[in-house]
């Protein structure tokens, strides 16, 4: 297929990290399916580094390559390096994406701070990545799922 | 890799028969059809014989074929043409909701100049209501497109009861269908339709891309799109395009020559497909009518995944399909169609359409149905949604 690279096909076509941990320290999800997109990271943490991340994506080959290089990413972080990760780190760690693609597919730095929120409230941590972030906010956000009229 | 094409639909091969009668045309009898000597008449007569193989597959007399570039510019051709011509006589046009771009772009158009339009609805198998249309039309009608056979989910329109009906409310309408997915894949008689412009397009019918013809009606009132020089009955200008022409006139004898067998195979191959997939895979729907539908279309929506990404995984099993899904349309915008048909979004980001024709096998549905029920399966096992969660 002539519209993605060769990295982004190879971790569309084999994904790592796929699927749930059990018993996960954290979880979050982002997105919707009605918007065509949503992602699930599960997380593993030990002494404030993760130590293990899955994913579940319904989505488009980039949503799928995203998450994929994004759980990679973050795996062996700090709690706080995790939060720090943008989806143009992500991007630009699969050597780009088509432009019309990265608004609406890459999901994977709101659902990592979904997961690590998950993580901090049951464990009462705070963390300054954390500031202002609100899980729920997304209802709002992808109302309308951003689609161009 | 063996490589299967399931989106006939979207265009077909050309035909070596369709080939081979182009091919002399490029090289050795070149001219231009208006020019006077020798190589100029063997081009004229290339394209009467081309005319009367295009009239007669729709039962149209040659003279009422117009040739154009594309099923769109016919399409454009109608309705401006019309909208033009009989501007003093109203400025309603009805058409559907869930036409090809071609029309729907050109309609918005005409709204911006003072045109109203009416896009009717329609039910979930993709039908209008033949009540709902004649309760559209009034004095002001100038205009009815509906298009007979839908690109998308394949919905078969009754476009003679619809084409009487319109003008029994009103007489002096247009009746327009956009029939490119119909030719070739049903009888198609204009003179029994009562219609009085249909666009046509060779590609679809395994002739040449970029060749298409508008039938007009003796007497229809419809001003020219493109002007310039006397081609076509001084109807559409533009030098002809020879091998075009003479591609869709070999085609259309070809489908016309074949018609009962293509429907019968296209027929055998859906059926057999739309079966075997619902039996084999969990959470499938057939979007579109199962009676009144192309007899090689099947649109399925598989719940909980997407459809881009389904295609490109079977696109890397030689596997070509197409998909409503959002994400594999430049606007993101996801099918028109299908909403018009009240599938909820989640499930047409999960649709494929797979359009079967002649160069189809058993074998290679075999094939796709093998990858297929690997791939949703994969691409379940990969989603946060799922039947026992729910969406």
């Amino acid at each position: 297929m002539g519209m993605y690279n060769d990295k982004v096909m190879d971790h569309f076509m084999n994904p790592h990290n796929i699927g749930e941990l059990e018993n996960p320290d954290g979880i979050g999800t982002y997105g919707s399916p009605v918007c065509g997109d949503m992602m699930q990271i599960s997380i593993r943490v030990e002494n404030d580094v993760i130590t293990d991340a899955k994913f579940k994506t319904f989505g488009c080959g980039s949503a799928i390559a995203s998450s994929s290089v994004a759980t990679d990413m973050i795996i062996g972080m700090t709690i706080e390096e995790a939060l720090a990760v943008t989806n143009k780190q992500i991007v630009n760690e699969l050597g780009g994406l088509p432009a019309v693609k990265i608004h609406c597919s890459v999901l994977a730095d709101h659902a990592i701070k979904s997961a690590i929120y998950d993580y901090a409230t049951k464990h009462g941590k705070t963390y300054a990545g954390l500031e202002g972030f609100d899980p729920n906010a997304e209802e709002d956000d992808h109302e309308g799922c951003d689609i161009e009229e | 890799m063996r490589q299967i094409y399931l989106d006939y639909s979207a265009t077909t091969p050309v035909k070596q028969e369709v080939l081979e009668a182009m091919l002399p045309y490029f090289t050795e009898n070149f001219g231009n059809p208006s020019s006077l000597y020798t190589t100029g008449s063997l081009s004229r007569d290339a394209i009467i014989k081309a005319r009367e193989q295009v009239a007669h597959l729709i039962g149209a007399k040659d003279k009422e074929i117009f040739f154009t570039s594309s099923g769109t510019e016919s399409d454009n051709w109608a309705v401006k043409g019309v909208a033009e011509s009989l501007k003093e006589k109203g400025n309603h046009i009805i058409t559907t909701m869930i036409e090809h771009p071609a029309i729907l772009r050109t309609c918005e158009n005409l709204e911006t100049k003072g045109y109203r339009v009416t896009y009717l609805p329609v039910d979930q198998d993709g039908r209008i209501s033949s009540s709902q249309l004649a309760d559209a039309i009034t004095d002001e009608t100038i205009l009815v497109s509906i298009m007979t056979v839908n690109n998308e989910i394949g919905t078969i329109q009754d476009i003679p009861e619809l084409c009487r009906l319109s003008k029994e409310k009103n007489r002096n309408l247009v009746f327009h269908t956009d029939a490119v997915q119909a030719l070739g894949n049903m009888p198609i008689d204009v003179k029994t339709w009562g219609v009085d412009l249909m666009s046509i397009s060779g590609h679809k019918i395994y002739g040449p891309k970029g060749i298409g013809a508008l039938y007009i009606k003796p007497g229809t009132r419809i001003a020219n799109f493109m002007h310039g020089g006397s081609q076509e009955a001084k109807r559409r200008a533009g030098t002809e395009n020879l091998t075009g022409i003479i591609g869709f006139g070999k085609a259309a004898e070809i489908a016309e020559r074949e018609l009962e067998g293509h429907i019968h195979h296209s027929r055998e191959l859906r059926d057999y497909f739309i079966d075997q997939v619902t039996r084999r895979i969990e959470n499938v729907t057939l979007n579109g009518s199962r009676e009144h539908r192309h007899p090689g279309n099947v649109n399925l929506t598989f719940d909980f995944i997407e459809g881009e990404a389904m295609l490109l995984y079977l696109d890397m099993n030689g596997i070509a399909v197409s998909t409503g899904s959002a994400c594999s349309s430049a606007s993101l915008t996801p099918s028109h169609v299908l909403t018009c048909l009240g599938v909820p979004l989640e499930k047409i980001h999960g649709s494929l359409r797979f359009t079967m024709g002649d160069f189809t096998t058993k074998e290679d549905l075999d094939y796709t149905i093998e990858k297929l029920t690997e791939i949703v399966a994969r691409l379940r096992s990969m989603s946060p949604v799922s039947k026992e969660k729910g969406w």
